[in-house]
């Protein structure tokens, strides 16, 4: 029995050892997502958010307060901006340098505490008042989800369907009749969006029903923004499975694509804060502008017009991968 | 007749390794062209090439008359060694697909007649047996009423009854008017059903002809076989070819052969006197068995 035992170890380490794709992922891929947790979150989660305003980039008069520890200042260009994450209970305080005034949401836990630290610490600023129900983190991380949904099936369900079809000669098949490949891959992208979006509505407008969740925008503007947001995933799902014959690499490359969605898309948590270079990271990834958009729309009651930034941005992404995939599409199998 | 195809000087190479090396042939209107050979001797990467699924290195394939184009393909049709169909659809739903793509298609029960796939319409395509799925892989190929029908190794892998009833579909397609391209690696394949044959080895044409003319051409007579064992050691007034376990004699008076071989105390135990075929021929020809 050992030997037999011994003989199929053998032969599934060999398999693994040298498939060599397969390899450096299974080798690279932890060591990116523990640099890459590492270099966001390497400094710790602080224990209260403040949103600073002042005209002086360089915070002239910082008062006694920013010297405290543990506690993370997000500067804001704009009152009213800060102002709204305050009544959201997405920050606990917002500080005017410049006038000597400050916010509290009263109704605010973290508000509550981060007020007495302030005001034992610089008792000169006066007290202004902003109400408002927190936004639960049901309805914050709902949006996140739905994008990470359409992220999942748009990539994984057209790209690994395509390579298989690549694999196992159904392309070939296809290749062999007048189906051109404008026509196969249109016909791709269409199914996939018909099935991400009916499920995308389903979650979402299943969820508003069932637990109320937050919905002040338009559910126009939403389906409009989870339509353009799963194009642009479809197209990189299209583009990540134009040439490859290998599942094993596509999977690979679908997991090189959807983590760093995951973590930095603010799907599950913001990067309100997070070191600049980590934000643009997150600003060159489809699933960033998909949730951001459907976020604005469905937590601070945004128009199509207000999210057009994040709109605009998919749209020329969806033109990029589509180009990618169009010059590098293969039909070609492996089998002669 | 017409010529409906004709390759000129076909090349295909990979890297190193020459596929086909400039091979030329026609095939008329109406025929049955077998395309025989071992694996790997280059026919399924000449197939490939004639059906546009591949770019030749060099040389033109011309399709009825012209060289090969897209047009030309919508009055092809092809039947792959090796496909997979769509997952999740029932036969009924698999021509459906395939007809889709075409502007002029077959009428579907006509088809489902002449495949025999009318016990099997709403079976999941990935459910079937052996023969069902050439079957359809054949109804496919035909499914926009082609002039010129590929098949590639269409036989590979069914059992012999399997085999028998592909054979009656493929001559009732002959029956019908298409000129048919056959690869296949079965000599009795090539023997029933081809009109014409281009015996391939290491990617070049080594004979050509008709399966009558070709054993015509090559022997005389008849194939005395004898174990070897029972002429080991012993002179003999013929020429024997000895392969493996087995001795061939090739004669044109089998009683003359039959007494010259008691006379010389040669057993007779386990004699066989058949008449040569193409495996023979193949044999004869390139040193390896057709089916190696």
């Amino acid at each position: 029995m050992m030997s037999r035992l011994l003989a199929v170890f053998n032969a599934r380490n060999k398999e693994f050892w040298r498939d060599r794709s397969s390899l450096a992922w299974n080798f690279a891929f932890p060591f990116l997502l523990v640099f890459g947790f590492y270099f966001i979150f390497g400094q710790g989660m602080p224990m209260f958010k403040v949103g600073v305003i002042s005209e002086h980039d360089a915070y002239i008069s910082r008062p006694a307060f920013m010297q405290l520890s543990h506690i993370q200042f997000v500067p804001y260009e704009e009152l009213d901006q800060a102002l709204n994450r305050a009544r959201r209970h997405q920050i606990d305080l917002v500080l005017d340098l410049d006038r000597q005034l400050y916010w509290v949401n009263e109704e605010s836990r973290n508000g509550y505490v981060a007020e007495r630290l302030l005001v034992n610490a610089d008792p000169e600023f006066n007290r202004r008042v902003v109400q408002g129900e927190p936004i639960r983190y049901v309805d914050w991380v709902l949006p996140g989800i739905i994008g990470m949904n359409i992220m999942f099936s748009s990539l994984f369900g057209v790209g690994y369907a395509i390579v298989r079809y690549r694999k196992n000669g159904v392309l070939k098949r296809l290749k062999a009749t007048p189906l051109s490949a404008f026509e196969f891959v249109s016909a791709q992208i269409l199914s996939r969006l018909l099935t991400v979006m009916l499920v995308a509505s389903i979650i979402y407008f299943g969820s508003h029903w069932a637990l109320s969740t937050l919905m002040l925008g338009s559910a126009f503007s939403l389906l409009v923004t989870l339509f353009i947001g799963a194009l642009a995933l479809i197209s990189l799902g299209l583009a990540v499975a134009s040439r490859s014959r290998s599942e094993e690499l596509t999977g690979g490359l679908m997991n090189m694509a959807t983590w760093p969605m995951m973590g930095l898309s603010q799907v599950w948590f913001s990067l309100e804060g997070a070191p600049p270079m980590v934000q643009s990271l997150a600003n060159a990834l489809p699933l960033t502008h998909l949730v951001s958009a459907a976020r604005e729309i469905t937590t601070e009651g945004a128009s199509l017009m207000q999210v057009s930034d994040h709109l605009l941005i998919l749209v020329g992404m969806t033109a990029l991968f589509l180009g990618v995939a169009a010059l590098l599409f293969n039909w070609d199998s492996d089998h002669r | 007749m017409t010529d409906l195809l004709s390759i000129h000087n076909l090349v295909k190479r990979y890297k190193q390794l020459t596929a086909v090396d400039g091979i030329s042939f026609s095939v008329a209107k109406g025929q049955c062209f077998g395309l025989l050979g071992p694996n790997g001797a280059g026919k399924t990467t000449t197939i490939e090439m004639m059906e546009g699924i591949s770019k030749p290195t060099s040389g033109e394939v011309r399709l009825f008359g012209e060289p090969a184009s897209r047009k030309a393909f919508e009055r092809v049709g092809i039947q792959f060694q090796n496909t997979a169909l769509q997952d999740y659809l029932t036969v009924a739903e698999t021509l459906k697909l395939f007809a889709a793509f075409y502007t002029k298609t077959i009428d579907r029960d006509e088809l489902v007649e002449l495949c025999s796939l009318g016990e099997f319409l709403n079976r999941d395509a990935r459910k079937l047996s052996g023969g069902q799925r050439q079957r359809l892989l054949l109804a496919l190929a035909l499914i926009n009423d082609p002039d010129l029908v590929f098949l590639d190794e269409p036989t590979t892998g069914l059992d012999p009854q399997s085999r028998r009833n592909f054979w009656e579909l493929v001559q009732a397609i002959k029956r019908r008017g298409k000129t048919i391209v056959l690869t296949t690696h079965y000599m009795d394949e090539a023997e029933t059903l081809c009109d014409d044959i281009a015996i391939m080895d290491q990617g070049r044409i080594v004979e050509r002809g008709s399966p009558a003319q070709l054993l015509d051409r090559h022997f005389e007579g008849v194939m005395v076989h004898l174990p070897a064992s029972a002429v080991d050691g012993k002179t003999l007034p013929f020429d024997m070819l000895i392969n493996r376990e087995r001795v061939e004699i090739q004669t044109t008076a089998v009683d003359a052969t039959v007494r010259q071989l008691a006379d010389a105390q040669v057993s007779l135990t386990g004699l066989q006197v058949k008449s040569p075929n193409l495996d023979d021929l193949f044999l004869k020809l390139t040193g390896h068995a057709l089916r190696a």
